[in-house]
């Protein structure tokens, strides 16, 4: 137990660390949302948004800037062999799934400190649903660490690895994405925050995290044998 | 030649039969449909597409399920074969899906006037299912390693048959309370005759799968074995095997 808590430690720790020093995904991810936020200004022709334009527009961005990091989370492992490392240390493999999951995890909220705030300033008219959105935000995240490091662990050893992780991951997320809109949408309402079915969409947020974080752990041994 | 007959056993074994049995319930089902069941009073002839419509969803669904069960038993049990039934049923699920929206859309074409609606959560869900397991076939595509191939497919099977329940579960929530369900397809409501129907329809559909799959995993048996004695009589070619569907011993 302890064995298996150092090792989350250090893989997360790598991970992180090595994101820090070569900043691969984390400014990619959110220089596409802002990006995507401008043509978003441009091809639905407003200035401001609120109720479902504003939750579509916020999670349609944050879930493509996911799928550049998901893309990249394991590619340091496929390519310098962090892979057959992990085979051979003799700790268990669900701190690989635990590690990378948290990593992504914690990818997802790095942009979602920048990005949501950017979201605001362009198209809100107030800041007053952002506190609720935390909420929200944190729940969809999980899910999207879950399911997101699952797919891609598999992805990134096929020859399509590129194509294949958003390809898979996007149909898998819809019911995230039902959930995660469906809470905002009156959060994101113009006349201020309303909890329409808030308590109901964050239910649904959590069996969906629980269910794929289960998934996750009982199968990811079976991503790892070779 | 005693590999080949247990082979033979296995999968080919009461193919005929099965078709036959197929074939019967199939007519007779249909002749239900447009001699015995009756018209229906709000949606008239239109309506008997749901005898085709709602089996080939119960079933699809199933065997996506089915194939997520397959996977869990190869995954425990480390034997191919179960590999092998897990990509038939999905496979043919995918297929049976492609009959389900077009005769879903074809229906509601006649009914709402729309060849898609949105505010059929039943069908929506479908369709998100659909678009998933349609996935599967690249994803097994670009894994070029056999062994790894069948366990990352089966892995896709388990995580998909999880996603199912949820994603019904989020689009129902997904429609506003007040919206009035259009289908009373809720078996209650149906008076005996199109219930009777109903259910030859349902096993007629059901018979037709099982016999698909079955004829499937014969040819991908048969072509095994095939590809085994081609190899023992020439050189052997190294890395020949089907990129796409698991081989069947």
């Amino acid at each position: 137990m302890t064995r298996s808590r150092t090792a989350f430690a250090a893989i997360l720790a790598k991970d992180l660390r090595g994101e820090l020093r070569t900043l691969q995904s984390l400014p990619a991810m959110a220089l596409f949302a802002v990006t995507t936020f401008v043509v978003f200004r441009f091809g639905l022709d407003r200035t401001s948004l609120s109720g479902s334009l504003a939750s579509g527009v916020l999670w349609a961005t944050l879930l493509f800037a996911a799928l550049l990091g998901v893309n990249r989370l394991f590619v340091a492992e496929r390519e310098e062999g962090g892979f057959d490392a992990i085979r051979l240390a003799p700790i268990d493999r669900s701190a690989l799934f635990a590690a990378k999951a948290t990593a992504l995890l914690v990818y997802l909220l790095a942009l979602e400190l920048v990005v949501v705030p950017v979201f605001a300033i362009f198209f809100l008219d107030s800041a007053a649903a952002l506190g609720p959105l935390v909420a929200v935000l944190l729940l969809a995240d999980l899910g999207l660490a879950a399911t997101g490091t699952l797919i891609s662990s598999m992805a990134v050893h096929s020859r399509a690895r590129d194509l294949l992780g958003p390809l898979v991951l996007l149909p898998l997320v819809v019911p995230l994405m039902i959930a995660a809109t469906g809470a905002s949408e009156p959060l994101l309402a113009a006349g201020g925050p309303g909890y329409h079915r808030f308590g109901t969409w964050l239910a649904v947020l959590c069996l969906y995290d629980l269910v794929f974080l289960l998934v996750g752990y009982a199968v990811f041994d079976f991503l790892l044998e070779d | 030649m005693r590999r080949s007959d247990r082979a033979k056993r296995m999968y080919g074994k009461g193919l005929r039969q099965l078709s036959i049995a197929t074939v019967v319930a199939l007519a007779a089902s249909l002749s239900l449909v447009f001699f015995y069941a009756p018209l229906d009073a709000d949606q008239g002839f239109i309506q008997k597409i749901f005898y085709l419509h709602v089996p080939l969803a119960i079933t699809a669904l199933v065997g996506f399920v089915g194939g997520g069960v397959f996977a869990v038993l190869h995954l425990r049990s480390g034997d191919r074969r179960w590999d092998a039934w897990s990509y038939v049923s999905i496979h043919m699920s995918v297929i049976f899906g492609v009959a389900v929206l077009i005769t879903g859309s074809i229906w509601a074409k006649a009914s709402w006037g729309h060849w898609w609606v949105w505010d059929e959560p039943t069908l929506v869900s479908f369709l998100i299912v659909f678009l998933m397991y349609a996935t599967y076939y690249p994803f097994r595509y670009a894994i070029e390693d056999p062994e790894r191939q069948g366990r990352y497919a089966s892995v896709f099977a388990i995580v998909a048959g999880a996603f199912v329940p949820l994603n019904f579960m989020a689009v129902r929530l997904a429609q506003s309370l007040v919206h009035p369900r259009v289908f009373a397809t809720t078996n209650g409501g149906l008076p005996g005759s199109m219930m009777l129907t109903f259910l030859a329809c349902l096993a007629a559909v059901a018979l037709l799968w099982v016999t698909l799959v079955k004829l499937e995993l014969t040819t991908k048996s048969a072509s095994g074995q095939l590809k085994r004695l081609r190899r023992a009589l020439d050189a052997p070619a190294p890395g020949g095997g089907s990129r796409i569907a698991p081989e069947v011993s």
